[in-house]
């Protein structure tokens, strides 16, 4: 358990953990990742039957830093802090929660700005392409390795549902329950769309240097900036940009000029700024790919219920009235795939403002769901029976 | 059959529940807190989903351990198959409902039977409260005429006379007045009608 000082409704000062994996993990494009490290957290105490864990996936651009904060960095608080902690949703007083940092990704697992066994320099533009299905076996591999055979409940919101959802389908005994929130069972043509422009923004950058720019001591900054900040037109809807922002100028009046005049551009252009200082940019292209090929129904000719026929979990999924990046739809091909192989399943559709970005915020609706659904969620009826 | 300890355990239930074999698969329209799924499924073993369109009821059901899909009937039943159930139910909602033909036919495609109840618009005690130049209220119709849901009312045998014109089967009818079975003139003195219900052999298919 890594929290120390704890103050109410937080797990407190967390610090992450790295978990080194020695044995090859072969992709599912055909490529073979021959050692990798994970980088996690945990929230916490797993109990004396292992029956309480409880996986956090992450979306796009989060981590495996999932509630608390640093004892280095107080403000560097959890990206999901306000459903995970002691009394919270998901009650860390109850619950072993863990949270992962995706293979290929940028917060401290391997990825392509760590070093190439081979080479001994960053794998840049060779770090194989990961998809959903990757980074789900690897995280069995790290509840393996923490003593955890199946998990109470897998969670995640747009991408890290999808993540809960591929738990369902590659592993379904290991997973009891599973929390699918705003997600979609594949992208849409516009969903890949984005990405793409994303990617172009990126690749086009002079200084991406095809993907090595580690090298050059450069970073395709314009790119990810541009990548961001087109990202986050999507996670906002309409109603809440316009709420928060609306047609506000920044000085008041038109400066008949290109530089910042209108409150969202400011919004944009900070949002973007920040971004690009963290984030890898090759990390962004896999994560991009890795959502593009999502797609659990290929396999079965299209057929999400035969896809999931194999599932076990239990399944809340739920959805946002405004998110229009993963809409309600999807979630309901998802509920109708699980309700034509009879699975166990409830469904909301949560009335709220916040677009795409809804999964994230403290609505007691939603809040109230995840609480109710894992009420007996750490107890494991198959190994009482 | 024993009334269960469930708080919200309403007495029509009861004869719901008799009409359900065990060991069936049931959906139940405008389920509520999800009380007669999760005495179905402690009871008689049966799986299944509800229908709420309430965020309160949502919850409810989740606390009751019970699955909900939370969906507005009136936008049909188009994310249920064919066939997919062996009973759906519409307890005491179907009088509420503004596309109530459709809903009907669309019952009778996603289920094998449907279980219907609703409150008997020509029950004597309603009639006379018409005649005095009052629209009614009663226990089965608690609502003043300003805050009703209720916008298509009905007796039994407006009913019975859309079963016939719609290729619906009667398979089996109760009804009662204070919890008690009526069987002498049962559009008169009846309070509480359930219909068992299925397609009627020969009947065209219905559309969704």
């Amino acid at each position: 358990m890594n929290a120390v000082a704890k103050v109410p409704g937080s797990v407190g000062v967390v610090a992450p953990s790295d978990m080194q994996f020695d044995e090859p993990l072969l992709l599912k494009s055909g490529a073979v990742i021959p050692s990798y490290s994970l980088r996690y957290e945990t929230y916490g105490t797993l109990n004396a039957d292992r029956s309480n864990a409880v996986l956090v996936c992450h979306a796009l651009n989060a981590s495996h830093h999932v509630a608390g904060s640093y004892a280095h960095d107080p403000k560097d608080v959890g990206w999901w802090d306000n459903l995970i902690g002691p009394g919270k949703p998901v009650d860390t007083d109850r619950f072993f929660v863990v949270g992962v940092n995706n293979l290929g990704g940028c917060h401290g697992s391997t990825g392509p700005a760590t070093p190439n066994p081979a080479t001994g320099r960053p794998w840049g533009a060779d770090f194989p392409v990961v998809t959903v299905d990757d980074w789900v076996a690897a995280q069995a591999r790290l509840a393996d390795r923490l003593g955890i055979r199946c998990f109470a409940a897998v969670v995640g919101g747009s991408l890290g549902a999808m993540q809960a959802l591929q738990w369902t389908i590659a592993f379904p005994d290991r997973v009891r329950h599973a929390l699918v929130i705003a997600a979609a069972p594949k992208l849409s043509a516009q969903n890949i769309a984005f990405n793409e422009v994303a990617r172009q923004a990126i690749t086009t950058d002079p200084d991406f240097h095809g993907g090595d720019y580690y090298a050059h001591g450069v970073v395709p900054r314009r790119g990810l900036r541009l990548a961001r900040m087109l990202g986050h037109i999507t996670y906002l809807s309409d109603d809440a940009m316009a709420e928060k922002f609306g047609r506000a100028l920044r000085e008041g009046e038109f400066k008949f000029g290109f530089d910042v005049e209108f409150e969202i551009e400011s919004y944009l252009r900070y949002q973007g700024d920040k971004f690009s200082t963290y984030f890898d940019a090759n990390t962004y292209l896999r994560i991009t790919k890795a959502l593009d090929y999502f797609d659990p129904a290929l396999a079965c000719g299209g057929r999400l219920a035969e896809a999931l026929k194999g599932a076990a979990a239990r399944f809340l999924v739920v959805s946002f009235t405004s998110d229009w990046r993963f809409s309600p739809a999807r979630s309901r091909e998802i509920v109708k795939a699980l309700l034509d192989t009879g699975k166990d399943v409830s469904y909301a559709e949560i009335d709220a403002p916040h677009g795409h970005d809804a999964f994230l915020m403290d609505d007691p609706r939603y809040h109230g769901l995840i609480r109710a659904f894992l009420a007996d969620a750490d107890i494991d009826r198959s190994a009482q029976t | 059959m024993s009334t269960p300890a469930l708080p919200n355990w309403r007495p029509d239930f009861e004869a719901i529940a008799h009409w359900v074999a065990p060991g069936s698969r049931v959906l139940d329209l405008g389920c509520g807190d999800g009380t007669l799924l999760r005495f179905l499924k402690e009871r008689r073993g049966a799986t299944g989903y509800g229908v709420d369109i309430s965020d309160d009821n949502v919850l409810a059901c989740v606390k009751n351990g019970v699955n909900v899909i939370q969906s507005d009937l009136e936008a049909g039943l188009s994310g249920f198959e064919s066939g997919s159930f062996d009973y759906v139910i519409l307890s005491q909602t179907l009088q509420a409902t503004m596309h109530t033909e459709r809903l009907l036919k669309d019952i009778l495609r996603v289920g094998r039977e449907g279980i219907v109840s609703f409150p008997n618009f020509g029950y004597w005690r309603v009639r006379m409260q018409l005649l005095a130049g009052h629209m009614p209220v009663s226990p089965e119709l608690p609502y003043q005429w300003y805050d009703t849901p209720n916008i298509h009312l009905f007796t039994l045998s407006d009913f019975e006379n859309f079963c016939r014109g719609h290729g619906v089967r009667i398979l089996e009818r109760l009804v009662t007045t204070d919890g008690r079975p009526v069987s002498a003139m049962p559009n008169l003195l009846g309070a509480l009608a359930f219909y068992r219900l299925d397609r009627a052999p020969g009947a065209s298919p219905v559309a969704a």
